[in-house]
């Protein structure tokens, strides 16, 4: 099982303590982890992510066997296309995209693209909803939770391959529901927000979305890795032989990269 | 550890903010939810969990601000969990300082009826001096008094009167023999702003509870007020809880000041007799 949810580098509203690829790898020792989608935490704020991802390649080049990067491609930036290429052939485990860091709508085209072209190589796209509550927020962190009005739009756009990390149940409800079965199918989500014990919103979703629409996720080194298998371990008795998702099971290029 | 054993160990453990629904909550799934709070609470080890029942949680009058016919009825529904859970539940009476005359009667009345201390919700700003006969009361009785936090207040928010650590590190100055459980520390808003604000002021206690588990809270609160000021917790969300005990053995405490964060503080909190099934004895033994 991996951690679809991982980061490296610094968060630019409160310190970290060291957001580093060696302590990471350690952390996923300790929780019994295989390994990590590891994204680039600055990357979010930054225009051109360029530069991020060629710092995340290289801080993760020691650790390649547990590491796996997690680009950020931008589908407003001139090149996108051959960006992904570029990344998914250098191994990229996933991409990630910031649409509401980036000001785009539900329905922007280009993000729309973005969607498929990751589909249609066979690489997953990972959508976060927050980073932070959003009662904690600096006032300069204006960008707003992701909603389910984007992920449902790209979850209709086709052959798509979605892992939403973050969400609550409010959102992932709103979403689901409002999916056919086929396109409920191309959306995986961590559960890492999710509520346990006493409201049990995690055993509810198990019952009616299905364990199988979920994958592990931390959100390393913003939350405590602990709580996603202290979430896992407090399930209902019956709901404990879980059946989630490895994110690693979602890769699948199915097209070299040219 | 076999299946059965506790989640985070057979030492004590003393949930020192939790909540119960009752009938009049407006939620058809109540005892469920009360159920699964003791299902997770046997899971992870709980030996008692210290609880409040919120009025009718805004079924007949908004949540933070009960009117003083649902905050007795909530605590009649407290009381009578307590009653029928003795080895395992203790509870708070819920007052608002609105209505001051009810609120100092309900206290003397939740006493009769075993609470051991007093939970104040968002009714009132924390250093209003309307608190003041409530704390009194409660400094003369060696009740704790609960009060609930939002964690940096910037601004207004809806449905609730917000305090922060500021607020009420000026009425526990006021009341320098009462103690105060800052609620929810990972409850929302920042948690970085509390430490500081309630340093100085030896009164205040904060809980750990809350849904945020942000990496770094658990060690700042250690570096700014140390193991003997924290209080392990859960609120609403059990699973933050277990995640927070977990991060506390990787911190790699002591032992004493991990049982002072499980249990001992409470102890001393709520007087070593609200809790017999907790000692240093049973912590060696188990």
């Amino acid at each position: 099982m991996i951690d679809c949810a991982a980061f490296i580098g610094s968060y630019p509203f409160r310190h970290l303590p060291h957001p580093d690829p060696d302590v990471l790898v350690r952390v996923l020792a300790r929780e019994g982890l295989d390994g990590a989608w590891v994204g680039y935490l600055p990357s979010a704020w930054h225009r051109d992510p360029s530069g991020g991802n060629a710092a995340l390649f290289d801080a993760l080049a020691p650790h390649r066997s547990v590491l796996e990067p997690a680009p950020v491609v931008r589908p407003d930036w001139p090149g996108w296309e051959r960006t992904l290429r570029d990344l998914v052939e250098q191994g990229a485990g996933c991409i990630r995209a910031y649409p509401m860091h980036w000001g785009m709508s539900p329905h922007d085209a280009q993000l729309r693209a973005l969607a498929l072209a990751c589909g249609e190589i066979g690489v997953p796209l990972v959508l976060t909803v927050r980073f932070e509550d959003l009662r904690q927020r600096h006032p300069l962190d204006v960008a707003g939770d992701l909603t389910a009005a984007h992920v449902r739009a790209l979850a209709r756009a086709g052959r798509v391959r979605l892992v939403v990390t973050g969400a609550g149940r409010d959102l992932l409800e709103e979403t689901h529901w409002g999916l056919t079965p086929d396109e409920q199918r191309r959306v995986h989500w961590d559960f890492a927000w999710i509520w346990g014990p006493p409201e049990d919103h995690l055993a509810h979703l198990f019952r009616t979305v299905g364990a199988e629409r979920f994958v592990y996720g931390t959100h390393w080194p913003l939350r405590l890795t602990q709580n996603s298998r202290a979430n896992l371990d407090l399930l209902p008795t019956e709901l404990r032989e879980h059946g989630i998702t490895d994110a690693r099971s979602l890769r699948a290029i199915r097209k070299t990269p040219t | 550890m076999t299946d059965d054993a506790p989640l985070a160990g057979g030492t004590p453990l003393v949930d020192a903010h939790a909540h119960f629904y009752h009938l009049a909550a407006g939620r058809a799934d109540w005892p469920q939810v009360n159920a699964a709070r003791l299902r997770a609470g046997a899971r992870i080890g709980v030996t008692y969990h210290v609880a409040s029942i919120l009025g009718s949680y805004g079924h007949t009058s908004p949540t933070y601000f009960p009117s003083p016919s649902d905050a007795s009825r909530g605590n009649d529904a407290m009381a009578d969990i307590a009653a029928a859970n003795e080895s395992c539940i203790r509870w708070y009476v819920t007052v608002n300082p609105n209505h001051t005359e009810h609120a100092l009667r309900e206290i003397d009345r939740g006493v009769a009826r075993g609470a051991i201390g007093v939970k104040l919700l968002a009714s009132r700003r924390a250093d209003d001096p309307l608190l003041d006969p409530i704390c009194e009361l409660a400094a003369a009785q060696r009740l704790p008094v609960l009060h609930h936090i939002w964690q940096h207040r910037t601004r207004e928010w809806p449905n609730q009167e917000i305090s922060d650590g500021r607020d009420l590190a000026r009425l526990a100055v006021r009341h320098p023999d009462a103690t105060f459980i800052l609620a929810h520390l990972g409850g929302g808003g920042d948690w970085a702003h509390t430490l500081p604000a309630v340093r100085d002021v030896e009164n205040v206690f904060p809980d750990l509870s809350g849904s945020g588990v942000d990496r770094g809270m658990l060690d700042a609160a250690l570096d700014t007020l140390g193991a003997r000021r924290l209080l392990w917790a859960c609120d609403l969300t059990m699973e933050t809880g277990l995640a927070k005990l977990r991060a506390l053995e990787v911190i790699g405490l002591s032992a004493g000041d991990m049982a002072d964060i499980r249990w001992r503080n409470a102890a001393r909190l709520f007087g070593a007799g609200a809790f017999p099934r907790c000692s240093d004895r049973s912590a060696s033994v188990a």
